[in-house]
């Protein structure tokens, strides 16, 4: 899966497309990359708020009815998706480079750093490759 | 919130969305031994389909599914 957008609104499809794929037996490899590799930055899985401007007359509502219904958020469900299966959190090299980044400034729950190549290979074994 | 009452693990999992239950389940199963039952009720639609289908996937046992008022129990046979 590769995880391009970094807003909340797309997050929440890859992590739970991710418990889906897990429950169901299925291994998980989340590439992120550009915005998606911000929103793991060091901090932000927790403070991130960012929506969707073309959904931004619906983002407040949606936001407040996640918090009514304690909808557990992106970060904690692939964290539970990862106790529960095969779930690994890649990075791309080349986001981190343009960005000045190293592995320790990402959230521990990124497993490695790879490079594009790397994950078009393992991809090219996958059943289900999906772009959010 | 798990319950253990003699060999029966009860997961209350209302109130919690897709896949929230299904997850819970999972992580129930994992706990219990062979032949032990785990039983997870939930208040979300999906898990109506969720649940049967991953449970004869994963090999186990659907002993049965009981309407309640708002919710259903889904009431599972660890077998593998």
């Amino acid at each position: 899966m590769v995880v391009f957008s970094g807003t909340v609104d797309r997050l929440y499809p890859a992590a739970i497309m991710a418990s889906g794929a897990v429950a169901m037996g299925m291994d998980v490899d989340l590439f992120l990359t550009f915005y998606g590799l911000d929103a793991f930055r060091n901090g932000n899985p927790k403070t991130n708020q960012k929506m969707d401007m073309n959904y931004k007359e619906l983002a407040p509502m949606l936001a407040q009815l996640m918090k009514e219904k304690n909808v557990p958020s992106w970060y904690d469900m692939i964290r539970k998706a990862k106790e529960i299966g095969n779930v690994r959190v890649h990075a791309c090299a080349m986001t981190l480079d343009l960005m000045g980044l190293k592995k320790e400034d990402l959230d521990p729950i990124v497993d490695d750093v790879v490079g594009v190549g790397e994950f078009v290979s393992e991809a090219k074994e996958g059943e289900i490759t999906l772009f959010l | 919130m798990a319950m253990a009452t003699s060999k029966r693990i009860v997961l209350d999992a209302r109130g919690s969305f897709c896949p929230g239950p299904l997850m819970e389940l999972i992580g129930g199963i994992r706990q219990a031994k062979l032949g032990e039952i785990v039983e997870v009720w939930s208040s979300d639609q999906g898990s109506r389909k969720d649940i049967p289908f991953w449970v004869q996937k994963a090999g186990h046992e659907l002993v049965s599914v009981v309407d309640e008022d708002g919710y259903t129990r889904f009431v599972v046979r660890k077998a593998r």
